[in-house]
């Protein structure tokens, strides 16, 4: 279970977080969305002890976050910034092994490598382990370093747009895997996404964020109405309840209030 | 679910991969060893490469004849300058390489960030300075070491801040660099005509100086530097996905940045104190040795070591054979013979 109490965090006069508290359990998929600019990156980065909020308290199963120890708190998360370039000359296979980078050694032994290709195996990718990960496209970067925070065995596991360059396909795998692995291994899960569709279908949990403000929390069935996308996005949507019970947001065509900045 | 013939194949691919990069490393290692072997053999009276080998093992214990003044030659004079040029050189990749690593960039050197121009200055200054009464073979590298490591100073307290991108680093180091050479350019402005000429034969950089005393200096510092990065070498590897990436995989990126940064400085600083000036194998060697391992540390590392002394080996023998019986300075004809097989390189790799 992480913890937010009370979370202040601002750049200068930007506020992101203004006297934010919430909890995630365990075993389940917390999604944030909300407008662009809004702070849903930062915020991830101050759970991960990478930005140092003004104000706030940060726990993990009650033991609280340790400036001075950052490396300790850290070992919990696998954590996947947005940004997917890999520009570098290492193998497929050698980029997600250092997943597992305090295990790994000047020799590295058959079980690091038969763990690492399990992780590609997983979603697909085994057939890429050899490859320079230079010669990869946008989406499978993504994917490799999906794996990589896999290899780190998480007890956080945090994705900042995590399917931004995949397809239909591999959108599923990923969502698919996370969905299973979260439940099974009883992870704490974080993602931001942008696409309310894909966020309804899997969270347990939604986070509505903007400026600064925690919106709307809970289940995606009570939270994603009509008023609320207004409100947030300023856009005219539909929402229609599909037979699970799963909202399905369909925007209306020129649905959107005059320049978004005019109405914050 | 798991595929094990795939997974299997894949595996296989990566410990041939291994071996390949394995064998890469021990065939510079044995053309390194050619090169040193000739570097003993040339200079003013040339020693076939048969006594080079006789002398060498008679070295080492092995009861082999050999004339006695080829012996001291070989062992007095020729192997402390050839055993530089393998340190000096080695020393300037890997330097190179690490700074490349750090900075998330292809052209970085120890000199891009001023540590050199840095070196000189401190050279010149106490050439200037009559050396503060001291032996002018003691103080000039003291006073190389210490400007260096003054200069590399500042860029270690940048490199503590945190938030500070490597961008910054290299904008705030070619900085340095231009206050340097311009402090440089200023000593010798001001300088007589003889003690200018003084300062720009130390500015080329050369070999000549080698004695078994300071050879074993830089040999120790060297190694000891060479173990604390390998240690290191796979947080360095997972450096170079992106600073912010490296913390998510757990690194401490300032620390490991000031580390590599210290014994960095601390490598060129003594290199340079001791031999000048030699450029471009910083550059060159670590670009070499990426386009033919790639950068898992494990590789990359002691490549742009043998690289880089291979480079320097072997641009010993030519600065001594180039014109017999003169001797070209080395740093000049390291980057006249290595550029145009540089630029071959680029051109060849390119896509």
């Amino acid at each position: 279970m992480l913890e937010v109490r009370h979370l202040h965090l601002a750049f200068d006069d930007l506020v992101l977080a203004d006297d934010m508290s919430f909890t995630l359990k365990a075993g389940q998929t917390h999604v944030i969305i909300g407008p662009n600019g809004t702070g849903k990156s930062s915020l991830l980065k101050a759970l991960f002890g990478d930005l140092a909020p003004q104000q706030g308290r940060i726990f993990f199963q009650d033991k609280e976050i340790d400036r001075k120890h950052l490396g300790e708190w850290r070992q919990h998360f696998g954590y996947m910034p947005q940004d997917i370039r890999l520009d570098v000359g290492l193998s497929v296979l050698e980029v997600v092994l250092l997943g597992q980078l305090d295990a790994l050694s000047l020799k590295l032994g058959d079980s690091l490598l038969e763990e690492a290709l399990g992780a590609l195996n997983q979603i697909g990718l085994v057939h890429l382990a050899n490859r320079d990960v230079r010669t990869l496209s946008g989406g499978q970067c993504q994917m490799v370093l999906f794996a990589q925070a896999l290899m780190r065995q998480p007890k956080i596991l945090m994705l900042d747009e995590p399917v931004s360059a995949l397809d239909l396909h591999f959108q599923q795998v990923m969502l698919d895997h996370l969905d299973s692995q979260t439940k099974a291994k009883d992870w704490v899960s974080v993602m931001v996404l942008h696409d309310l569709n894909l966020a309804a279908q899997y969270a347990d949990n939604l986070l509505v964020l903007k400026g600064g403000k925690l919106v709307a929390h809970g289940a995606p069935k009570d939270v994603l109405t009509p008023q609320l996308v207004k409100a947030v996005y300023g856009v005219k949507a539909d929402v229609i309840l599909d037979s699970a019970g799963v909202p399905f947001i369909r925007t209306q065509r020129n649905g959107h209030e005059a320049p978004l900045a005019a109405v914050v | 679910m798991i595929d094990s013939n795939i997974v299997h194949s894949a595996l296989k691919a990566q410990r041939s991969y291994e071996r390949r990069r394995f064998l890469i490393i021990a065939l510079l290692a044995s053309i390194l060893v050619l090169s040193f072997v000739f570097d003993i053999a040339t200079g003013p009276s040339m020693i076939s490469v048969l006594d080079v080998t006789h002398a060498l093992a008679h070295l080492f214990g092995f009861p082999v004849e050999v004339a006695n003044t080829t012996q001291i030659i070989v062992s007095n004079l020729r192997l402390p300058m050839a055993v530089m040029a393998v340190v000096v050189g080695g020393s300037l990749g890997v330097g190179g390489a690490e700074m490349q690593t750090l900075l998330n960039n292809p052209m970085a050197s120890p000199y891009t960030l001023g540590m050199a121009a840095a070196s000189g200055f401190g050279a010149a200054l106490m050439l200037y300075l009559g050396s503060l009464g001291l032996e002018s073979n003691v103080a000039v590298p003291i006073g190389a070491f210490v400007c260096c490591m003054l200069s590399a100073s500042l860029l270690f307290g940048l490199a503590m801040m945190r938030h500070i991108t490597s961008g910054q680093l290299i904008l705030a180091g070619i900085a340095l660099l231009f206050l340097f050479q311009s402090l440089l350019s200023l000593v010798q402005f001001v300088s007589s005509p003889e003690l200018s000429q003084q300062i720009l034969f130390w500015l080329f950089g050369s070999l000549t100086k080698s004695s078994w005393s300071n050879v074993s200096i830089t040999a120790g510092m060297i190694t000891l530097c060479l173990i604390i990065l390998i240690k290191d070498s796979w947080k360095l590897t997972a450096l170079r996905l992106g600073e912010e990436r490296a913390k998510s995989l757990g690194v401490d990126v300032t620390r490991l940045r000031l580390k590599t940064l210290v014994l960095v400085a601390i490598m060129t600083a003594t290199v340079t104190s001791f031999v000048g000036i030699i450029g471009f194998i910083g550059i060159v060697a670590p670009n070499i040795a990426r386009m033919l391992v790639g950068e898992d540390q494990r590789y990359f590392l002691p490549l742009s070591f043998l690289v880089g002394a291979f480079l320097l080996s072997s641009a010993s023998v030519l600065s001594k054979v180039i014109v017999p019986g003169a001797l070209f300075p080395i740093g000049i004809v390291t980057a006249i013979i290595g550029v145009p097989f540089f630029f071959w390189l680029i051109m060849s790799k390119r896509r």
